[in-house]
């Protein structure tokens, strides 16, 4: 798969409280304005990937967008959950091309969690992840999913609630650096340790966003790339891992499937850690951040904490992560969350980043993850070949 | 008997019935399995070590230790916001398989991790009732 695919078209929709689209609207916008940044017309399209609304649910649902959108794919299919599934489309969509069932795919998705739903009623259907008969009895809202390895953490690695909050401003700073962003006013660690207590140890301003918006790329051969109107970009590599689906089965608490995607990604790609420029991270809350740096091997286990202090996850830093400032600061409409990570790191190897550019970034890695640290995608691209 | 409107109250499946069973009668129950002695929860019609079918239930002992908790400051929903500040934590039970619940009868200030609790049960209807725990007297 490594160098056979490329992505020629990225868009997203307005993010943050986006009033005047329907989650459905959302979809097909982002689409159009994929179509318009590759400059192809929707009949060019065929094959088709959405993952699943909770705003419009609909049982079919890449048909249904096809439908509404008069397209007639002969490569069609919905991604029914978030996170690591959204992104790990990637490389279905990219065996669809490379075994000749289609010639270009259009994956779009969003959601609209806030003026479609509400913030409360998101909130509520998101802790229906917990398992009916032995999780969800005990009142765990998601955050507390996630505090449970984060306390985990802390008491295995001595990580701190400073180094979370560390995450949080990262993304932040880097949000104040994107127009598009629904939360660009600065923080600091103080603010965040300030902010109202969520679930022990996490604070609010740990914990991501709930938002509207939508995302789509186009993906189609390396050698049918080249005659886009766009500077192509390269699917490297690509890996997923498993290891549960409700957190009371999760085999470690501290470390996550992320290391199995990772590697597999790293494989395939022929490339490791410290040949990443820029990383897009999957940030729902701090603490994975930090959990995923280790188990992509940016640092050892339990550093993570003291990984992402003195700014090295911060542009200009060793590592600038999550440079449209993430879930935590741009948006985070539920299961789209990953697309809007692949299409910052398409804007970065293309260099059309501005104020948020990675000087110089050819290596883009983009992690995602799904459930309770449960599915892990990774996804490895290049400006050129390699 | 707690009052739980609104609450998730679990529906007993044909694959956990026997648990909630053993809950009614505030008995702990697991499965063994007879060939390879693995314990495990959630309850399953395999081993998942081995893979036999020769799956027994038992009565765990009701001992566990904290593995991880968080104490929960913003419930999931309204059925729960009298409750909070309420700690969810998970525990690893004396036999090994991990579980889900709650940490009740001491302030959640001293929770800690590797605390030795055991069970008790919160009846919340007449054929369910909850396994929580509580601090080992």
């Amino acid at each position: 798969m490594r160098n056979r695919v490329a992505i020629v078209g990225v868009a997203d929709t307005e993010v943050g409280v986006v009033p005047q689209y329907s989650a459905t609207q959302l979809y097909v916008r982002a689409a159009r304005l994929a179509l318009e940044d590759a400059g192809i017309g929707k009949d060019e399209i065929d094959g088709l990937i959405t993952c699943a609304s909770w705003a419009e649910p609909y049982l079919y649902h890449a048909e249904m967008i096809a439908e509404y959108m008069q397209i007639f794919p002969r490569y069609c299919m919905g991604a029914p959950a978030g996170g690591g599934t959204t992104l790990a489309v990637m490389h279905h969509a990219a065996s669809a091309i490379i075994t000749g069932m289609c010639n270009t795919v259009l994956v779009t998705m969003a959601d609209s969690q806030v003026s479609g739903l509400s913030r409360d009623k998101a909130v509520e259907m998101m802790s229906t992840a917990g398992h009916p008969q032995f999780e969800r009895p005990y009142g765990p809202p998601i955050p507390a999913f996630y505090a449970l390895l984060a306390r985990a953490h802390e008491h295995a690695y001595g990580t701190t609630a400073e180094q979370r909050a560390t995450v949080a401003v990262a993304c932040r700073k880097h949000a104040s650096l994107n127009p598009a962003a629904q939360m660009r006013k600065p923080i600091a660690i103080q603010d965040v340790l300030a902010s109202r207590m969520i679930a022990d140890p996490l604070h609010l301003l740990d914990c991501s966003l709930v938002s509207d918006g939508g995302a789509a790329f186009i993906m189609t051969s390396a050698e049918r790339a080249r005659d886009f109107k766009q500077k192509q970009v390269y699917l490297l590599g690509v890996g997923e891992g498993h290891s549960h689906e409700h957190v009371t089965q999760a085999l470690s608490l501290t470390t996550s499937a992320a290391k199995e995607a990772g590697a597999r990604a790293y494989a395939m790609a022929g490339l490791g850690p410290t040949d990443v420029d820029v990383a897009e991270l999957y940030d729902c809350f701090t603490p994975v951040v930090i959990i995923e740096l280790e188990d992509l091997g940016f640092c050892p286990k339990g550093e993570g904490g003291r990984f992402v202090e003195g700014g090295r996850i911060e542009l200009g830093g060793e590592l600038p992560v999550n440079t449209h400032g993430g879930l935590l600061s741009h948006c985070h409409p539920g299961h789209p969350g990953s697309m809007f990570s692949i299409t910052e790191a398409v804007r970065q190897l293309r260099g059309s980043c501005g104020a948020r550019q990675v000087e110089g970034a050819k290596i883009a890695l983009v992690h995602g993850q799904g459930g309770i640290m449960s599915t892990h995608c990774t996804a490895i691209f290049g400006s050129q070949p390699v | 008997m707690a009052t739980n409107p609104g609450k998730p109250i679990p529906t007993p499946t044909l694959e956990t019935a026997p648990y909630w069973e053993g809950c009614r009668q505030h008995q702990l129950r697991i499965q063994r399995c007879s060939n390879c002695h693995q314990y495990q929860f959630f309850p399953r019609i395999y081993c998942s070590k081995c893979f036999s079918e020769q799956i027994e239930w038992v009565n765990a002992s009701g001992s566990a230790k904290v593995l991880s908790f968080t104490v929960v400051r913003r419930p999931v929903s309204v059925a729960f916001a009298n409750e909070v500040p309420y700690v969810v934590a998970l525990v690893t039970l004396e036999e090994g398989p991990q579980m889900m619940t709650n940490i009740v009868g001491c302030p959640p200030e001293e929770v800690a991790i590797g605390m030795p609790v055991e069970v008790i049960f919160e009846d919340w209807s007449d054929a369910i009732s909850i396994p929580k725990f509580r601090p080992r007297r």
